[in-house]
């Protein structure tokens, strides 16, 4: 069957074939090792430094954020460790498994990473991203369990801001968030970047970048999966300096106490110097919750609610000053010439044009002179005072009063209030000021509004002699004894006015806490302080209203008059100035005025 | 049988050539698995030293009788051999979504390791008993056609991209070298062409990503595109003369993927840069002249196209597995011969080998 010479043929045929493969064979191997060439000395260098790159990651290490301390040196914000899940976007393996492995693992909403992971994070792909904050220990450990599992995947060690006593002074140590776009690019934050927490609000945004402390950094080897496996350098972070506030936690305390489940406000400040003591304003927030990143919806109920907690009412809050503004009548009275013995007949009411103004006390309080109209805060006495002055001497004493503008607040966002004049009126409104006007604003009515800051620094001028101080907040900042802020009192403003004046009216004040009718008996302490003060009980205008509701009528709740107490002691040595406002409170005596004992209590101890 | 003018002609430069090719593969390995920090070590590089070992035994095993006799053995071994690779299919063993094992008892083995030695052996004969045809035509190729698709088909459903494709250039490489005429070759390429569509949709997603990726890498360099990136920045890092022993970053931090197995050849590029990656392709390449001078001084043309196909298997694998490591072909998963860790892969090597040799040996004999 086999054919010999064909075989023969056939294989010299294969033998020819044969004999070219090697040249094929060497070419194909040129081809590879030219590939290697390629790879290895030309773009060799090049791939060497992705090596080295994906090798070596250079973390930050944050810095400890300088703490915050009370005007006794009490420690109130700190920071503690947080542990943080991050994820690498360019070591991920499988996107869906991660995301499976999070929802299983610690129940973290797929929807959530999905978005984390999303464009912006594919296109930084080695940036790390922050995927979870604050890992509870339960987490931590079964993140940890399996971080082999989770390529990509990385635990970090963060300091984190940690507010002591949640609420405390919250509206004065405000808040951090993260830093956002505009501010990135501003300029104003050199030493901070995308991701990072700065202050929003408070003294930890003024102060933020003494605060910030400077960040360090690591070179550190890493694995495939994101593991850190050497430290080859470091350079350690810098601490930020520290911060000493004015205020004394326990006043804080008392103060926010008091205001506990109501609307209002509490300052008190220093009446010699202008340190704020206190300052508390009701709602407020617990800085903590911004740290864990609220969602869109609890900052919506933050930023969009009716009771505004972001709110700070001390500064910011303007409500008509009621009877508390009779102290600047007073003055404006005995500066133009009013004679302070001079009696003025209260019969309940004083009638004037078409309508009747009413004083609080229905049956009157007969005849009285300067003195006992401020103890028992006759309206009708002032309502005489007003009509005589008219409404731009009031203006022009007011204003020297330092209403009607702002203190100088260091940590800003303060309304001016409004303290009204003819001129005003025509300029605002394009109609002139009807003289019915005068008589309201002379018992703080009508268009007259005050912030609580503004009462106290008032009635700190009274009894300091006369002296209007910027309201500051911050005592000290630095680090290891090298300070580089310390608090110095500032005079803003003078009472160019007679200090026998000043007595008379500081008389009537100790007189209305301390003589029998006096408004305000409610705040007086037993330990020998004695506290002046004057009572106000603003009327609430609805809006769209023509008529705030006439006194002596039951008004609905959110219509019921704000409760102002602006007092001092004491008043032979002044300490400390304190203004209280409720919201829809009632009475000034009744519910403002305990709220100031509560203060003052808690600034003198309670006595035997 | 055994004859002392066989000793006389024992192939040492192959056996030589083994040996320094597997002495480099275990120190490799014991680099690639080199205990991390923290980890437990690997015995991969002893495990990888018994293979060598065993397959060295098989070798020298497969050299003791006349390969002769393989011509009545050949078909039943390719039977038995597609036999075991339909077992596969239905009770292999399923590791990382493709079926490709056989275990027995704590051994396990990839079939389609052996039918590429039985497939050679039946082509070689298949040819071998038709010297007598002086230019192939498409009706005398049926038979070897089907001889080499049934299994080529079998190994795709596994799924096992790499070796069928390999299966599939060995196959035409020994039918290049067999008198063909022209228009069949190119009526054999065209619907080879016109099959590609049809068998594009018949690859399972990753597999059509990964070509999707090999002909634009930075399309998807999370997904696909991440082994050949690595795997060509571990090569690149090397330099000319490499990192150093033990000393490779991207093998070390596990950059690399797959470094014991198909990217072994990166490890070895990156700690010995462009000086040892050239040495070891130079061994190959000897390795692979040498086996062209057994095929031609072979003294019978059995013997010749089995040589052909066991060079063939030894060329594809080398080609490949360093054009994909390398970036200039796309991810198949194809083990580099004798390098890269993998019994099966050893073993079938070693019977390639030992045939070549038991060729080499008996190449001054006569029936």
């Amino acid at each position: 069957m086999r054919n010999q010479a064909f075989e023969q043929a056939s294989v010299e045929v294969l033998r020819k074939r044969l004999s070219k493969l090697p040249f094929l064979v060497a070419v194909v191997f040129a081809v590879l090792l030219l590939r290697l060439w390629f790879l290895q000395i030309i773009q060799g260098p090049s791939y060497r430094v992705q090596s080295e790159n994906n090798r070596i990651r250079l973390q930050d290490v944050a810095p400890f954020r300088g703490m915050v301390f009370d005007r006794n040196g009490e420690l109130l914000v700190d920071n503690r460790p947080s542990f943080d899940a991050y994820v690498i976007p360019e070591e991920i393996h499988d996107r869906d498994e991660l995301i499976r492995s999070f929802h299983s693992l610690i129940g973290m909403e797929p929807n959530y990473l999905e978005e984390k992971l999303g464009k912006e994070a594919q296109k930084y792909g080695f940036r790390p991203v922050l995927i979870k904050k604050n890992l509870s220990r339960e987490e931590l450990a079964i993140v940890e369990a399996h971080l082999f599992n989770l390529p990509g995947v990385m635990i970090q060690i963060k300091p984190q801001r940690y507010y002591l006593h949640k609420e405390l002074g919250s509206h004065l140590i405000g808040y951090l968030g993260e830093i956002s776009e505009p501010q990135l690019t501003s300029g104003n934050y050199p030493d901070n970047k995308q991701g990072d927490l700065i202050g929003q609000a408070g003294v930890e945004r003024v102060w933020q970048k003494n605060l910030n402390g400077i960040r360090g950094g690591e070179q550190v080897e890493v694995d495939a999966a994101g593991r850190r496996l050497t430290v080859i350098s470091r350079r350690p972070p810098i601490a930020g300096q520290n911060l000493g506030l004015t205020i004394d936690k326990k006043l804080q305390m008392a103060a926010e106490k008091c205001l506990k489940d109501k609307k209002g406000a509490i300052v008190a400040l220093h009446p010699m110097t202008g340190e704020i003591l206190a300052m508390a304003s009701n709602p407020a927030y617990d800085p903590n919750l911004f740290l864990e990143g609220l969602n869109r919806a609890e900052w919506a109920k933050l930023v969009t609610s009716k009771e505004h907690p972001l709110q700070n009412r001390a500064v910011a809050g303007q409500y008509p000053p009621g009877s508390t503004f009779k102290m600047v009548m007073a003055l404006a009275g005995l500066e133009e010439g009013l004679d302070p013995r001079e009696e003025a007949f209260c019969d309940g009411k004083f009638p004037f044009g078409e309508r009747t103004f009413r004083c609080w006390r229905k049956q009157g309080h007969g005849r009285v002179a300067l003195h006992r109209a401020i103890v028992e805060s006759c309206d009708v006495y002032f309502y005489k005072l007003g009509k005589r002055l008219g409404v731009d001497k009031i203006h022009h004493y007011a204003r020297m009063c330092g209403l009607g503008t702002v203190s100088g607040y260091e940590l800003g966002s303060e309304r001016e209030g409004l303290i009204p004049s003819s001129e005003w009126k025509l300029k605002r409104f394009g109609v002139p000021w009807q003289p019915g006007e005068t008589i309201s604003i002379s018992i703080g009515q009508s268009f007259v509004l005050v912030t609580p800051l503004q009462m106290a620094r008032l009635i700190s001028a009274f009894f300091n002699g006369g002296v209007l101080y910027q309201p500051k907040v911050v005592k000290w900042v630095g680090k290891d004894d090298k300070q580089v802020y310390q608090f110095t009192p500032e005079a803003s403003g003078r009472l160019k006015v007679k200090e026998q004046h000043l007595a008379l009216i500081r008389s009537a004040l100790i007189g209305a806490v301390n003589e029998p009718g006096g408004t305000g008996s409610r705040s007086r302490i037993k330990t020998g302080a004695i506290v002046a003060g004057k009572t106000g009980t603003a009327q609430v205008v609805a809006m769209g209203k023509e008529k705030p509701v006439q006194r002596g009528e039951e008004p609905p709740p959110d219509l019921n008059d704000h409760a102002w107490f602006v007092a001092i002691a004491s008043a032979d040595k002044p300490e400390i100035a304190v203004a209280v406002i409720v919201e829809n409170g009632g009475h000034g005596g009744s519910a403002a005025a305990p709220m100031a004992k509560e203060m003052f209590e808690a600034f003198y101890g309670k006595g035997p | 049988m055994f004859d002392r003018r066989l000793l006389q002609h024992f192939d040492w430069v192959l056996l030589l050539l083994l040996i320094v090719i597997g002495v480099l593969s275990v120190l490799n390995l014991y680099s690639a698995t080199y205990p991390m920090k923290g980890s437990g070590g690997s015995q991969i590089f002893l495990k990888q030293t018994y293979w060598f070992l065993l397959g060295i035994g098989v070798m020298l095993l497969m050299t003791t009788f006349d390969y002769h006799g393989l011509e009545r053995l050949a078909y039943p071994a390719y039977f038995f051999s597609l036999g075991l690779l339909l077992l596969v299919a239905f009770i292999g063993d399923v590791r990382s979504g493709s079926q490709r094992w056989l275990g027995f008892g704590g051994f396990s083995f990839q079939p389609s390791e052996l039918v590429k030695i039985t497939l050679i052996i039946s082509l070689a004969k298949f040819f071998n008993d038709r010297s007598h045809i002086n230019e192939f035509g498409l009706r005398d190729l049926w038979q070897p056609s089907l001889l080499i698709a049934v299994p080529a088909l079998l190994i795709v459903k596994e799924p096992d991209l790499g070796t069928a494709l390999l299966v599939l250039g060995v196959s035409f490489s020994i039918l290049l070298f067999v008198r063909m005429k022209w228009r069949s070759l190119l009526v054999l390429t065209l619907s080879g062409l016109c099959a590609a569509p049809f068998l594009w949709i018949h690859l399972r997603e990753y597999q059509q990503r990964r070509i999707l990726t090999f002909l634009s890498p930075e399309m998807d360099p999370l997904g696909a595109g991440y082994h050949i990136n690595q795997s060509k920045i571990a090569i690149g890092s090397g330099l000319a003369w490499g990192k150093g022993f033990l000393n490779g970053t991207q093998t070390r931090l596990h950059f690399l993927p797959e470094q014991h197995t198909d990217f072994a050849f990166s490890v070895l590029a990156e700690e010995w840069g462009f000086v040892g990656a050239v040495c070891l392709l130079l061994l190959y390449l000897f390795m692979i002249l040498w086996g062209i001078h057994i095929a031609l001084n072979s003294k019978d043309k059995f013997g010749t196209l089995i040589a052909l196909g066991v060079v063939a298997i030894v060329f594809w694998q080398t080609v490949i597995n360093v054009g994909m490591t390398t970036g200039l072909l796309p991810v198949v998963g194809i083990p580099l011969v004798l390098f890269s860790y993998g019994g099966s892969s050893i073993l079938s090597t070693m019977v390639g080998m030992g045939l070549l040799m038991n060729i080499s040996m008996r190449r001054f004999m006569f029936q």
